[in-house]
C-alpha cells in the first residue's frame, strides 16, 4: 500500500475518541480531501523543483507511536537551553511528556494543543484563529491539518511580556523503526506583548523519522515575536516545517532558521500583513555536509502599505549537500512605500556540493524599495592567501571565512545563550576550535 | 637574511620573472623600484608563496634555508611577510581577533602555548600606539570599509606585532597622504632591527625619504637592471624610467 493511502485509510483509527461533530473535526475532514485529492507535491509543482519527496514516501511510517516512552532528563538535558530558565513545551513520539515539560497558565499559556482545542475556556481562542492562515488548498499543510490533535499552544494576552523564553521540542525516541508526526502549534501574541520561541525537532537515536510540522503564528498591533528554529537533526531525520505569520499594525516578526543537520528539511515560512508599518525578518543560517538536502522557501507577501520586509539567507555546502532557496516577495498594488529586501549568498566548500537559489519578485506598486541579491561562490583564495601570509594554516583560514561569514547571522540572535550554543555548533561543524568567539 | 638566485616565475604560462639576483643582508633596508608591469608584485608573491605564481627555475633561502617546499603560512612560520598593495577585506574578523589567531597560529608552529590575554592586549596597545591607531578600530571587522590609509597602517600594524624576521612592503605608500605616510615610515623604521631585514616595493622616490633605504635596485620585464644606493632613485625620480629601459 502506498503511503498517501495508508494516510488515509487510517484515519479512522486517528478519529477514535475524538469528538467528530466538533467544527475543529469538521475543518479536519475537510483537509483530508484536500488532502487525498492533491496528495504529496512532487518536481511538477513549481516550489517543489528542486526538493524531491518521492524517496522518502516510498517508504512506511507509523502513524500512531506506541504510548508510553521512557526517556529520562539525563538523555535529553543537552538540547535544553540548561543556562536559561525557560517554558517547555516537549513532547515524545509526538505525546507530550508533563514530566519534562515546564508549562505556564500564570499570567500567559504556555501549553498543550491538545488541551486548546478540547476545554471550553479555549473554545473562542480555537475558533478565531485555528487554520485561519494556514492555506486551505496546499497538501501538507492540509495533510497535517487533518490530523490535527497535539503541539504547543502559546498565548500571550495584551500587554505582557514573556519572562522567559519558550522551548518547543519534539524529541522521536527511535523506539519504533519508522515514524511520521504531524505537530500543530498555535501562537498568538496579543497587542504591545512580546516573545521569544526557540522550537527544535530532534532524534534521540538513529531511525527514519519524517516530520510534517504546521505552526500558525499570530502577531497583533505593536506586539514582537523573536523565534528561533533549531534545525541539528540526524541525518535520518526529516523536516517539513511549514510556517504561516500573520502581522498586525506596527509588529516585528523575526524569524532566524538554523539549518545545520537533517537528511531533508525543507522550511515553507509565510509571512501576511494585515496593516501599516510592520517589520518582518527572516534570517537563515544553512551549514551542511554529507548528502543532506535543506530547501527554504519564503514568501513575504506585502498587502499593506509603509511596510518592511529583510530576508537574509547565508548557506554553507560541502560534500554533496544540497541547498535551495526560492524567495517570494509579493507587492500589492495598494502597498506604496514598501521596503523589501531579499539576500541569498552561497559558499560551496566542495565541488560535488550544490545550490539553486531563485529569487521571485512580483511587484505591482510603483513608490516602493526592493532589493535582491544572490551569490554562489567558491572560498576566496585570495582572502585565504592574505590569512595564510599571517601564518594562520589554510584549514584553520577556512574556518575562519566561514565563521566570518555565517557571523552576520548570528549578529541579530537577542538570547546570548542560544548564540553561544550556535556558536559552538558552527566550530563544531567545521572541525575547528578557534578559541574564540565572534 | 634573504637570498633569491636566478628566480624565474610564470603565472598562468607567462613568464615574469626572467632570472632575478638579489642579497638582502640582516639589518639592511632594500628598495625595489620599476615602472609598473616590471614584476614588482610578483616577486613580492613569489617570495611569500603565492601558489598562483609557478618557480621555473633558481631558488628563494631564507637564513640559507630553501624556501621551494614551504607553502604560505610555514613561510609566516619561518618570519617572512608581506605586506599587502591591496589588503583583503574579511567582514566579521575583528582586527582583534584576527591578530589573536595570527600570533597564536605562529606560536603554535614554534611550540609555544597561546599568547596569554594580558600579554596579548599589551602588546596590542604598544603596537597601535606606534602607529597612532585607536582601540576602536581594532574591534572593526579586518579591512571592511576602511580607507586606503587605514588598511596600509593595518598592515604594518600586523607586521609590528608579528615580528618577522624578513618583510616586503609593497607598495605601502599607495594611497597614503603625507601624515600617514610618516606614521607609517616612522612604524616601520622603529621596528627595523639587526636581525631583520625589509624590503620595500615602490613607485615613488617619496617614500624613501622616510625609510631610507641601503640599497636601491630598478626592475624591468622581469629582471634587476641596476643595483645602487638611495641617490639611485633619485636619479628615477628626476629622469623617469625611460633610459631604464635602455639598459635593458
Amino acid at each position: 500500500m502506498e503511503f498517501k493511502e495508508k494516510l488515509i485509510s487510517s484515519y479512522l483509527a486517528f478519529e477514535d475518541g475524538l469528538d467528530l461533530t466538533d467544527t475543529v473535526h469538521e475543518t479536519r475532514a475537510r483537509a483530508l480531501r484536500v488532502f487525498e485529492d492533491k496528495g504529496f507535491p512532487t518536481k511538477k509543482d513549481e516550489l517543489w523543483k528542486y526538493t524531491s519527496l518521492e524517496a522518502l514516501i516510498r517508504e512506511d511510517y507509523s502513524l500512531f507511536p506506541k504510548s508510553e516512552v521512557n526517556i529520562e532528563l539525563k538523555d535529553v538535558k543537552k538540547y535544553f537551553l540548561y543556562d536559561t530558565d525557560t517554558y517547555k513545551v516537549i513532547f515524545i513520539d509526538g505525546v507530550y511528556s508533563p514530566f519534562l515539560s515546564n508549562t505556564t497558565h500564570d499570567g500567559l499559556d504556555v501549553c498543550l494543543m491538545s488541551a486548546a482545542l478540547s476545554k471550553p475556556k479555549y473554545r473562542s481562542l480555537i475558533n478565531t484563529y485555528f487554520n485561519k492562515i494556514a492555506p486551505s488548498d496546499e497538501s501538507l499543510t492540509a495533510l497535517n491539518t487533518s490530523y490535527a490533535k497535539e503541539g504547543a499552544f502559546v498565548y500571550i494576552p495584551k500587554k505582557t511580556v514573556a519572562e522567559k523564553p519558550i522551548e518547543i521540542i519534539h524529541f522521536s525516541s527511535g523506539d519504533q523503526d519508522s515514524l511520521w508526526l504531524q505537530p500543530r502549534n498555535l501562537i498568538v501574541i496579543d497587542k504591545n506583548s512580546q516573545v521569544q520561541i526557540i522550537e527544535r525537532h530532534q532524534s534521540l537515536k538513529e531511525h527514519a523519522v519524517v516530520t510534517n510540522s504546521v505552526t500558525e503564528i499570530y502577531v497583533h498591533e505593536e506586539a514582537f515575536v523573536d523565534y528561533y528554529k533549531l534545525q541539528n537533526d540526524l541525518t535520518t531525520a526529516s523536516l517539513i516545517d511549514n510556517t504561516f505569520i500573520q502581522q498586525e499594525k506596527n509588529s516585528h516578526a523575526s524569524v532566524h532558521t538554523f539549518s545545520l543537520g537533517g537528511k531533508l528539511i525543507r522550511n515553507n515560512l509565510r509571512y501576511l500583513h494585515k496593516g501599516k508599518h510592520i517589520l518582518s525578518t527572516l534570517k537563515g543560517l544553512t551549514i551542511l555536509q554529507g548528502k543532506q538536502h535543506v530547501d527554504h522557501s519564503t514568501m513575504v507577501h506585502h498587502s499593506q502599505p509603509n511596510c518592511e520586509s529583510h530576508q537574509d539567507y547565508k548557506g554553507i555546502f560541502s560534500e554533496r549537500s544540497e541547498g535551495v532557496f526560492n524567495g517570494q516577495i509579493l507587492v500589492d498594488k495598494i502597498a506604496q512605500k514598501t521596503n523589501a529586501f531579499q539576500q541569498n549568498n552561497n559558499v560551496l566548500l566542495d565541488e560535488k556540493a550544490t545550490v539553486n537559489s531563485k529569487p521571485q519578485l512580483e511587484i505591482f506598486a510603483d513608490d516602493v524599495k526592493c532589493s535582491h541579491g544572490c551569490t554562489i561562490g567558491q572560498m576566496d583564495e585570495e582572502a585565504l592567501f592574505y590569512l595564510r601570509t599571517r601564518g594562520i594554516p589554510r584549514k584553520e583560514a577556512r574556518a575562519l571565512m566561514t565563521y566570518a561569514f555565517a557571523n552576520n547571522v548570528l549578529e541579530s540572535v537577542q538570547l546570548p545563550s542560544l548564540k553561544k550554543r550556535i556558536n559552538g555548533q558552527i566550530a563544531k561543524k567545521l572541525g575547528v576550535n578557534l578559541g574564540f568567539e565572534l | 637574511m634573504l637570498t633569491i638566485e636566478n628566480l624565474h616565475a610564470q603565472v598562468e604560462g607567462k613568464t615574469i620573472l626572467k632570472g632575478i639576483d638579489l642579497d638582502v643582508k640582516a639589518g639592511e633596508v632594500h628598495a625595489i623600484m620599476g615602472p609598473n608591469g616590471s614584476g614588482k608584485s610578483t616577486l613580492a608573491s613569489v617570495v611569500a608563496g603565492n601558489e598562483d605564481y609557478e618557480v621555473i627555475k633558481g631558488k628563494i633561502l631564507l637564513k640559507g634555508n630553501d624556501l621551494a617546499d614551504l607553502d604560505a603560512e610555514s613561510r609566516a612560520h619561518e618570519g617572512i611577510f608581506l605586506s599587502f598593495q591591496y589588503p583583503v577585506e574579511i567582514p566579521g574578523v575583528s582586527v582583534t581577533n584576527f591578530i589573536k589567531t595570527a600570533i597564536n597560529a605562529n606560536r603554535k608552529a614554534q611550540g609555544l602555548k597561546d599568547m596569554p590575554a594580558s600579554e596579548l592586549l599589551k602588546k596590542i596597545r604598544e603596537k597601535a600606539k606606534l602607529l597612532d591607531i585607536d582601540s576602536k578600530f581594532l574591534s572593526r571587522s579586518l579591512n571592511e570599509g576602511f580607507s586606503g590609509g587605514e588598511k596600509k597602517r593595518n598592515e604594518i600594524f600586523q607586521m609590528a606585532m608579528l615580528e618577522p624576521a624578513f618583510a616586503i612592503l609593497d607598495e605601502t605608500d599607495s594611497g597614503l597622504d603625507i601624515d600617514a605616510l610618516k606614521i607609517v615610515a616612522n612604524g616601520v623604521n622603529k621596528l627595523k632591527g639587526k636581525d631583520n631585514a625589509v624590503v620595500v616595493i615602490t613607485h615613488y622616490q617619496r617614500l624613501l625619504d622616510y625609510i631610507v633605504p641601503d640599497f636601491v635596485h630598478v626592475l624591468f620585464d622581469g629582471k634587476i637592471v641596476k643595483s645602487g644606493t638611495k641617490e639611485l632613485a633619485h636619479e628615477l625620480e628626476a629622469k623617469g624610467y625611460d633610459w631604464i629601459k635602455e639598459l635593458a
